[in-house]
């Protein structure tokens, strides 16, 4: 008897293998990722007696072995190689009693690998609701496994699957499922059990037909297989479907006296009932874009005094270290450097748990595959996916828990395409920049008595922007290579009532998630981006502060008018400054000057910063965060060589289409590099905005000049 | 004459004889979908595609193009 055991968990999908993985390690969990992939990596620790510790893992659901994607790939990778860290000393295969047939051929599948298993029979209350019987006993008997029924929801017969595992011995005692011979490869398989040390034959198959997709596999091992594999003219797609078929025609036999299934299937569920007002021609849609509307509301609203608390924390905070701690440099880095980047990241709370509270009820309800359902048509023509819709939306509150929201979507180019495309969508952060310029130029002014000139405006900007997103989404459909073959075969699964201890529990992962990995990145760009803007040549700054030292000034001005203008001139002058400045001939099409340019620079932490910094370059009067005194002062700007007026209306809209398109928001960077645990996303979303947002200022300069 | 499944009307079963994508029969195979199931339309999506069915006692939904490849008896 092992003291301490690895547990596997394996079933298909919707068949409650989160909620027994819950119930087997309470609150005893890790979230991680497996190499390589953007699946959660669940694993939890269970007391099984006083003598016996198991470590639970959480594998991806699946339908079979053999993998439609990357995510399901993991599964095989875990349970084929001895070798990995995962494999188990024992699978808990878990079943959906109401669906037996299906269920068991991946548990063929796994029983060949000769892991022992034991099978755990979920929702067993609601197999006997539907008059389904299980003959248990024969059930195992006929399997050679241990057969436990459960009801995981109710948390029943988890203390007797507890005991199963503890009780599992070291062997695998299940019968065979799959006549070898029939499938007439077996020279095949005995070379590549002979050459890769394989004791299993149906692990030798697997390899056969996955042999590309295995990590564990040395490059001569594939180069072998493949040439093996030429050599035996293996047929891979015609032998999977002639071992299913096997597969089922032994599934059969053993439910052909073990299952009891009720003659009556005409009487209509109450899912169906439900689905005929919810995917309904029309109030499908009306139901649909009032829940788009509720989850958009909700992240405005209710996250604005969350986020504004945490800020005024922050502030707090900042004020009474600047206080009690010695002034200087080592202070200023802690404080506005790392304290400020550090408020960045919390401030993101409140919108991921609300939009995340939201996605886990709509998931497990089960609505979200109607979503899918409706919305397959029109998505998938624009290489979308009916679940992008919902990211798309709360792309217009914030991009960052959007883009973590893609995780939903199964087929990887559409995940791909909606987290390209997500931050094109008109967030928030948009808008303190879309007022202040329209308020600028656009003149408060009703059209035909009922539109208003500057609401129009702000509408435009918003449709441009969904019409942008939908557009590249089309463009990079045809330019990502798909990886694998993209099926929509897709369960409806039935109605249920949401597990709120299970919404909980997504909400704080995901806040968890966010702080503690994309929470680093964000806080080095941003101490980056403290230090570019608060530093020069010290030569420089030292002749500044002389300079607003010396009595012409301190006799002239206010102690606060000194310390605005001593601000504005340092950073004219810091490295940051001297950026805006390199960077001006570049932008100068566009119709921007350098003080412009270092506000793009700074604003690259978050689009609102941009008023901030307008505010400190133009030394404003009084509380920088008051829009109508940023909006006065810029109003009166001139270029002081030509004399013009700095803000005119080409140069404004110049400046919000560029807003609009460019990628000016490292936390959504950092939560592309989380989302798809590569830089090469990251990056080629951050050069493709800025290029799209360069050109379109561009056009748009030159043509309202 | 071959009947496809995406030629149902919703309310319409039929039992599964075989398939001609080789490949999308051992996904569908893998889902439930088996020669000798039988299989009814439940609904078509409000924008007549994908459409759901009721296969082995419960609900998938496939485009339409996806349903082409199962041929009924």
């Amino acid at each position: 008897m092992k003291k301490h055991l690895k547990v596997a968990l394996v079933g298909n999908p919707n068949t409650g293998k989160s909620t027994l993985f819950n119930a087997l390690t309470g609150l005893n969990q890790k979230v991680g990722n497996f190499p390589g992939v953007t699946v959660d990596k669940k694993t939890g620790a269970c007391t099984l007696n006083p003598d016996q510790q198991a470590t639970i893992i959480d594998l991806p659901g699946t339908y079979s072995l053999y993998p439609k994607s990357k995510d399901e790939g993991i599964v095989l990778d875990v349970l084929a190689n001895p070798a990995n860290e995962w494999h188990p000393d024992v699978v808990v295969f878990i079943a959906d009693a109401t669906n037996l047939k299906r269920n068991l051929l991946l548990y063929t599948q796994v029983a060949d690998l000769k892991i022992p298993v034991i099978v755990a029979l979920n929702m067993m209350d609601l197999a006997k609701r539907s008059h389904i019987k299980i003959k248990v006993d024969e059930l195992a008997t006929k399997l050679g496994v241990r057969v436990v029924p459960i009801s995981a929801r109710k948390d029943e017969g988890i203390t007797e699957l507890k005991q199963a595992i503890a009780e599992s011995g070291e062997f695998a005692l299940q019968v065979d499922t799959l006549d070898f011979d029939e499938l007439g490869v077996q020279n095949t398989l005995a070379a590549i059990q002979q050459k890769l040390a394989i004791a299993q034959p149906y692990v030798a198959l697997q390899v056969a037909h996955n042999y590309r997709q295995l990590n564990f596999l040395k490059p001569e091992q594939q180069e072998y297989i493949q040439q093996l594999l030429a050599e035996t003219a293996f047929e891979s797609k015609g032998l999977q479907a002639q071992e299913t078929l096997a597969r089922y025609s032994f599934i059969n036999e053993v439910l052909f006296d073990t299952l009891i299934i009720p003659l009556q299937i005409d009487q209509e569920t109450y899912s169906n009932r439900i689905d005929h007002i919810l995917t309904h021609r029309a109030w499908g849609f009306v139901i649909f874009m009032g829940v788009l509307f509720t989850i958009f509301q909700s992240i405005f609203a209710w996250s604005e005094y969350p986020m504004s608390l945490i800020e005024s924390l922050f502030i707090w905070m900042g004020d009474t270290a600047h206080q009690f701690l010695p002034a200087g440099a080592l202070t200023n880095l802690l404080v506005d450097g790392v304290l400020a980047g550090l408020s960045g990241v919390l401030v993101f709370i409140p919108q991921i748990a609300i939009l995340f509270a939201f996605i886990a009820v709509l998931e497990d309800t089960g609505y979200m595959a109607r979503v899918t359902f409706m919305m397959d048509r029109i998505m998938r023509k624009v290489g979308l996916n009916g679940k992008s819709v919902v990211p798309m939306i709360g792309g217009l509150a914030c991009a960052v828990p959007s883009i973590m929201s893609t995780r939903n979507i199964e087929n990887w180019k559409d995940r791909i395409i909606t987290i390209m495309v997500t931050p094109l969508v008109s967030c928030s952060a948009r808008l303190p920049i879309y007022t202040l310029l329209i308020a600028l130029v656009v003149p408060d002014y009703r059209v035909w008595g009922l539109f208003n000139l500057q609401g129009l405006a702000l509408m435009s900007m918003y449709l441009l922007s969904m019409l942008s997103a939908v557009l590249v989404a089309w463009v990079m459909k045809y330019l990502i290579k798909a990886r694998e073959r993209g099926y929509f075969i897709m369960e409806l699964p039935v109605y249920r009532m949401p597990r709120w201890d299970n919404v909980a529990l997504t909400m704080y992962e995901k806040v968890k998630a966010f702080v503690l990995e994309a929470g680093k990145v964000i806080i080095a760009i941003s101490v980056i981006l403290w230090v570019l803007a608060s530093y020069g040549p010290p030569a420089k700054f030292k002749a500044i502060d002389e300079k607003f030292d010396s009595s012409a000034y301190t006799t002239q001005y206010s102690p606060e008018k000194i310390d605005q203008l001593k601000a504005s001139e340092k950073l004219e002058n810091s490295f940051a400054g001297m950026l805006g400045k390199s960077i001006e001939p570049a932008i100068k099409p566009l119709g921007f000057d350098w003080k412009i340019g270092i506000a793009l620079i700074t604003s690259f932490a978050a689009r609102e910063v941009f008023v901030g910094t307008m505010a400190t370059l133009y030394s404003v009067d009084g509380d920088a965060s008051r829009m109508e005194s940023v909006k006065e002062r810029m109003a009166e700007v001139r270029n002081p060589e030509t004399g013009n007026l700095v803000f005119t209306l080409p140069v404004a809209f110049s400046l919000m289409i560029f807003y609009a398109y460019a990628m000016q928001c490292m936390s959504t960077l950092a939560v592309v590099y989380r989302e798809t645990k590569s830089w090469k996303w990251p990056i080629t979303q951050f050069v493709y905005m800025t290029a799209m947002a360069y050109v379109a200022s561009l056009v748009v300069y030159q043509i309202l000049k | 004459m071959k009947t496809k499944l995406s030629q149902l009307a919703p309310g319409e079963s039929g039992i599964i004889k075989e398939f001609t994508d080789l490949e999308m029969s051992v996904k569908l195979m893998e889902m439930g979908c088996l020669p000798g199931e039988s299989i009814q339309v439940e609904r078509i999506a409000p924008l007549g595609d994908p459409i759901a069915v009721t296969v082995s006692g419960y609900q998938l939904s496939l485009r339409k193009q996806e349903a082409s490849t199962i041929i009924l008896q």
